[in-house]
């Protein structure tokens, strides 16, 4: 499915809460629900820096898909994750590179969460990305 | 006694709501909050007497000079300095910190020891790493038991002529622990080591006597006593401010300028270069006047009794652990809870209208000392009530609820 739709699909799903109560419990499962990481990619290079807890993320080149994978210490930032990957993950670096990510508003992430911690996001994201293009150079 | 219903009428911040719920403000320990005799100090300036200080033979200009003469007065006062000149108005205790560090760059030799404890903020650990890199002296560390108390043993056999300088915080800020800070000025004094306390997180709990304790440097923060960021100060005895060179040149610091030489002004003007915070250094004046107005004794009583009914309900919660445990502390309580995140419970609370700091409180070797990311600190002032101590309990039981 392309990037576009399943955010569309993820702002859908979040439209259904009245509260932040309901938002937080399902980011929450998502966390719980995501898929380790292999722990040997668990390193201090992996680490994304601009988080309060500790989030590592591996990429990996499946065909012409980049394949992510990622932790945190921290469930809700795994739940942040787990949304991330759900959109960004088993693409191609091309459309990850084009992807915007105005969704995270629209699901009232980054209005909801504090200063330090959507900082977190955005670097989150700005990882991805840079994931991406150093596997597109290497595709082209 | 303290009549906090009347005390919380002075702050307007405590009125407001935070995601629709009545703010509890438990951040005590990173910034205090304003009362409005402060806050009406602070407009007062601006709309009646905004001028710059120590140069203008205007009217506005020699108002503002005295009033904030006066308030170094004050500040003289209420930490029982000798003289008023020994108080240094900086930026806050990370500017006089720096001004020593940097100050003791030309008094130290390689091979010179500075000790400094185990719990500091990285604010005074950062600096003495960059003197000691730039002089060649070694730095070493005094150690902490489990409980969050200075091993006095340690320090003992620490002690020695090498040893030129000691730093220690009166107080932790990330566990609350009440150092024994006389006890250490005097061992230090014995070897003829001088000592610098930081005092940001004592000086809204305890009125700190500079004659008293006989300490060579003491800081402290204006934001956390009531009084607005960016100021503070740098209590220095007489004969170490002159020993020190200025940290910064500029206008205001000199007595005479040429090309060729510049004599510095006399304390305390030398370490005050350029048009210092004047707002700010009033104000910080108009805070002290206020906490003392309702009384160092009673705000340290009233507190002990908050910290004593939280620490005794939040350890009613299964799996929740206290870092910090010190015989004698304040109104701090540092806390995890099994298996959970301190980010993440922090992020509930918030929720909750509760604020609390998560993370590591820029002391990161005491975390790495627990060997855990972080904790969540509730610190508690005179303003707070045994109410709020029941919302943030019931809100850390709802957050263990969800992340269970």
């Amino acid at each position: 499915m392309q990037i576009k739709k399943i955010q569309e699909e993820i702002v859908d799903e979040f439209s259904m809460f009245d509260d932040w109560m309901q938002r937080y419990e399902y980011m929450i499962d998502l966390g719980k629900s995501l898929p380790l990481i292999n722990e040997n990619y668990k390193t201090d290079d992996n680490i994304i820096k601009g988080c309060q807890s500790k989030v590592w993320v591996h990429a990996e080149l499946e065909e012409d898909k980049l394949v992510f994978t990622a932790d945190s210490d921290a469930i809700i930032t795994k739940g942040i994750i787990a949304i991330l990957i759900r959109a960004f993950s088993n693409q191609k670096p091309q459309d990850i590179i084009d992807a915007d990510t105005d969704f995270i508003d629209e699901i009232g992430l980054k209005e909801h969460l504090s200063p330090t911690r959507a900082n977190g996001l955005v670097s989150m994201i700005k990882q991805l990305k840079l994931y991406a293009i150093a596997y597109q150079t290497q595709l082209n | 006694m303290i009549d906090v219903t009347k005390i919380r009428k002075d702050f307007p911040i405590l009125k407001r709501e935070v995601n629709g719920k009545p703010l509890v403000y438990l951040d005590n320990a990173a910034t205090s909050q304003t009362p409005q005799q402060v806050i009406d100090v602070i407009v007062d300036y601006y709309q009646n007497y905004n001028a710059n200080i120590h140069r203008g033979v205007h009217a506005l200009s020699q108002e503002a000079t005295d009033k904030y003469e006066v308030a170094r007065q004050t500040i003289q006062k209420h930490f029982n300095a000798k003289e008023s000149y020994e108080i240094i108005f900086t930026s806050g205790t990370t500017h006089s910190i720096n001004i020593v560090a940097n100050g003791f760059t030309t008094l130290l030799e390689k091979g010179d020891e500075i000790l400094v404890s185990a719990m500091e903020h990285h604010s005074n650990i950062v600096p003495w790493q960059m003197l000691a890199e730039r002089t060649g002296a070694v730095l070493k560390v005094i150690p902490m038991n489990l409980d969050g108390e200075l091993r006095m043993d340690v320090y003992d056999d620490l002690l020695s002529n090498k040893t030129k300088l000691v730093f220690c915080n009166h107080i932790s800020n990330a566990l609350g622990t009440i150092n024994p800070i006389k006890e250490i000025i005097d061992k230090a004094h014995a070897v003829g080591a001088a000592v610098l306390i930081d005092g940001a997180q004592a000086a809204p709990h305890i009125k700190a006597d500079m004659q008293k304790l006989d300490v060579d440097f003491y800081t402290a923060s204006a934001h956390k006593i009531c009084g607005p960021t960016g100021v503070g100060m740098l209590y220095g005895k007489e004969e170490w401010l002159n020993k020190l060179p200025p940290y910064q040149g500029g206008g205001e610091m000199i007595a005479e300028v040429t090309f060729e030489k510049t004599t510095y002004a006399d304390l305390p003007h030398k370490f005050e270069a350029g048009t210092p915070n004047i707002c700010g250094g009033i104000a910080f004046g108009a805070a002290l006047d206020y906490m003392n107005s309702i009384g160092f004794e009673a705000i340290a009583e009233y507190e002990h009794e908050l910290l004593e009914y939280a620490t005794k309900e939040l350890l009613k919660i299964e799996g929740l652990k206290i870092y910090g445990t010190a015989k004698n502390k304040t109104s701090v309580i540092s806390f995890n809870i099994e298996g959970l995140h301190p980010y993440d419970i922090g992020s509930i609370l918030d929720k909750l209208g509760v604020a609390v700091r998560t993370g590591h409180h820029c002391a990161q070797p005491i975390m790495d000392f627990y060997k855990i990311p972080g904790t969540v600190r509730a610190s508690f002032s005179f303003y707070n009530t045994m109410d709020e101590v029941d919302v943030l309990v019931a809100a850390v039981i709802r957050a263990k609820g969800m992340l269970e």
